[in-house]
């Protein structure tokens, strides 16, 4: 069992390519466990290929993974879940026409015989709610149709911590919502990384990086910028490594800096 | 004005409905019923619009027609003029939780039909290997509509128009222009034909009652020990009391002699309604219990979901075609059973768009993701319904088709106004 603070996943020189477009450029992610890793960047910067790369949709083209300190490769999505990587996409993906409960197992629902389990369903549902905190939902056999959109993460986030998944993606968990809601997700995330999970929070928002990020990777032009502990920079170097790939000290060379433009 | 104070007091309460309020909360007759009102604001209707039109329905043609419309005979025929319709519903029910459509599963039967009764009239084969035969014929005819749907991508409404072409060409193909296929055979004329023994007819209507009570008290009794969300008792054993009392007054009206001459007796279920009851049992098991029916209102909820979900959506997609036509293929049957014969008219004209009709009255979404068995079973009966009342009351055809696209139309309509009511009501 790896302890607070190990590397659970640790990406090392990854490079990928569409065609002739090089868009990651030995980029180096290390997520370590109980601990919130924002992904910041700008459009095009190779945040959502990066993603994609570790949920095995895209595998990559050189570079090696570690989980757990073993050397893995990630051919697919299966391979990812396997390990126990969970992607929670931006557009949520959960069924309106489905309770909560259904929602969190489907496609890995269970069964006794050929019968769906409904109540041991039910009950590991709740559970894993009631560890998260999530205070907000009424019943766990309401239809996803009548939530909010927090709420709605919220079962989505959920749905990820249900599978004893070690690393849990969130894909701009917040872009959608309203300033209570927000606050809602991001205490759920804090304690996603506080219940032993580690956290990859993609986020344009500085005030949520800021919030609720130990760590904070800055990607520019699909090369790492910087990842630094949070404490350690101000909102405003931040916005500076995703903008301009440095800031002071920080950062990319000038000169690779600017040839990568 | 005087609304507004149990209004803003019932906002509180759900205020504090947090934390699995809901599901902790003793549920009393009172609160499930005002659940249910809220869930019929919201949009969720279920059943209610085909019940209320179901029992309308009743009453005027009762009223216009008294003692023809309800008399023993009638009530015989009403059933099984429903089967046909009512199974061809049941098997379009899943294409319509996909939100697609399958508008050749009409004249699938007819070409089911008249494979059946060809390999029983010219090649002399026993029943069961004609019916065999025929149901494999509506498999390989859904198999390729799913295929062309699901793999190739082609919108299921262009596909089935062109299968609905095509197969009318088949079967006159089979059967020749202005043809005949009479089928005699004991077995397949009985199913529309002949009744059940009344004992029989009793001891399945009481033991389906029995069983019904027993699954859902059972239910309710273990969600009840495992403190989880649960009904309250009184409305489980009231839903299994209505059931009871509709299984047991259809058996006593059907089991009364209709013989019109006093020197004959003809009583009894017939026997295509248990048959329509096995198949209903069987849709509403896998569709509310199995995983591949959970599969299905994923996929018709959301694709790109279930995808993610890790569910093999091209399978099920291809799925539903196959279980809609296999269901063709024994409605085909049926209704041949009914009309004692097989013409290359079978299964054509309007037959698909009433088994539609039938699936969307009894409140399956025309949008996908909402529907179950039962739908095909309540629409069925109001199709029949209508078709026979109208035809008792002598209406010139023309207004029967009007009347019959009103309802049909009227249905729809609950359709998108329950759906919009419904995502208006979410966020």
């Amino acid at each position: 069992m790896t302890a607070k603070g190990d590397p659970v996943l640790r990406l090392t020189g990854l490079n990928k390519s569409f065609g002739a477009v090089h868009v990651l450029h030995d980029v180096d992610f290390v997520v370590r466990q109980g601990e919130v890793m924002a992904l910041v960047g700008d459009n095009g910067a190779g945040k959502s290929t990066l993603i994609k790369c570790v949920a095995g949709i895209h595998p990559a083209d050189s570079g090696q993974v570690e989980f757990e300190g073993r050397p893995v490769r990630i051919g697919g999505p299966r391979d990812a879940a396997a390990l126990g990587i969970e992607v929670v996409y931006q557009d949520l993906a959960l069924a309106d026409n489905l309770d909560i409960v259904q929602n969190m197992f489907l496609g890995r629902e269970r069964r006794r015989g050929i019968v769906l389990d409904e109540a041991s369903m039910e009950e590991a549902a709740r559970q894993t709610l009631a560890r998260l905190s999530v205070r907000t939902v009424k019943s766990v056999r309401q239809q996803v149709a009548a939530l909010s959109g927090g709420q709605r993460q919220t079962v989505a986030i959920a749905k990820a911590a249900l599978w004893e998944s070690k690393v849990v993606i969130l894909d701009e968990p917040t872009a959608a919502l309203g300033v209570a809601q927000t606050r809602q997700v991001l205490d759920l995330v804090r304690r996603l990384a506080d219940t032993g999970h580690a956290v990859v929070l993609i986020s344009h928002n500085m005030n949520d990086v800021f919030e609720v990020a130990d760590r904070v990777t800055a990607l520019y032009l699909g090369r790492v910028a910087a990842d630094v502990a949070r404490a350690e920079v101000t909102h405003g170097q931040v916005v500076e490594l995703i903008t301009a790939g440095r800031s002071g000290d920080l950062g990319l060379a000038p000169t690779t800096a600017a040839e990568s433009i | 004005m005087s609304t507004d104070i149990p209004e803003s007091k019932e906002a509180a309460m759900r205020m504090a409905d947090s934390d699995f309020a809901a599901d902790r909360r003793e549920h009393d007759v009172r609160s499930a019923l005002l659940d249910y009102r809220d869930r019929i604001r919201a949009g969720e209707l279920g059943a209610l619009p085909a019940i209320l039109g179901l029992v309308s329905l009743v009453v005027l043609f009762t009223a216009l027609k008294p003692g023809t419309f309800l008399s023993k005979g009638n009530i015989a025929n009403l059933s099984t003029q429903a089967l046909p319709i009512t199974i061809l519903a049941m098997g379009l029910v899943f294409v319509l939780l996909l939100g697609e459509i399958d508008l050749s599963a009409g004249v699938a039967s007819g070409v089911c039909a008249a494979v059946m009764a060809k390999l029983i009239v010219d090649s002399g084969q026993p029943w069961y290997v004609a019916v065999i035969s025929a149901v494999a014929i509506g498999i390989v005819i859904g198999t390729a509509v799913g295929w062309l749907v699901a793999v190739v991508r082609i919108p299921s409404f262009v596909v089935t128009l062109a299968f609905f072409l095509g197969l009318q060409g088949v079967t006159l193909r089979m059967i020749g222009d202005g043809g005949t296929v009479p089928v005699r055979d004991d077995v397949i004329v009985a199913l529309a034909n002949k009744n059940m023994p009344i004992w029989l007819g009793w001891t399945l209507a009481a033991a389906c009652a029995a069983a019904y009570a027993a699954t859902q008290l059972l239910r309710w009794r273990r969600q009840r020990v495992r403190h989880l969300h649960s009904r309250p008792v009184e409305l489980v054993a009231a839903q299994s009391a209505v059931v009871a009392a509709a299984l047991l007054a259809g058996t006593y009206l059907l089991s009364l002699d209709r013989a019109p001459s006093p020197l004959i007796t003809l009583g009894g279920v017939p026997w295509g309604v248990p048959l329509v009851g096995a198949l209903l049992v069987g849709c509403t098991f896998v569709l509310g219990r199995t995983s591949y029916g959970r599969h299905v209102y994923a996929v018709g909820g959301n694709a790109e979901a279930a995808r993610r979900a890790g569910i093999n959506v091209t399978r099920i997609r291809v799925s539903v075609f196959m279980i809609a036509s296999a269901f063709a293929a024994v409605s085909g049957i049926v209704a041949a059973s009914r009309l004692n014969s097989v013409t290359p008219d079978s299964g054509g004209g309007n037959t698909l768009l009433y088994a539609v009709g039938a699936a969307v009255i009894g409140g399956t979404s025309l949008f996908g993701g909402r529907g179950k068995a039962r739908d095909a079973v309540l629409g069925g009966l109001v199709i029949a319904i209508i078709e026979n009342g109208l035809g008792l009351l002598g209406t010139k055809a023309y207004l029967s088709f009007l009347i019959t696209g009103v309802v049909l139309l009227l249905a729809a309509s609950i359709d998108a106004l329950a759906r919009r009511r419904r995502s208006s009501a979410g966020r």
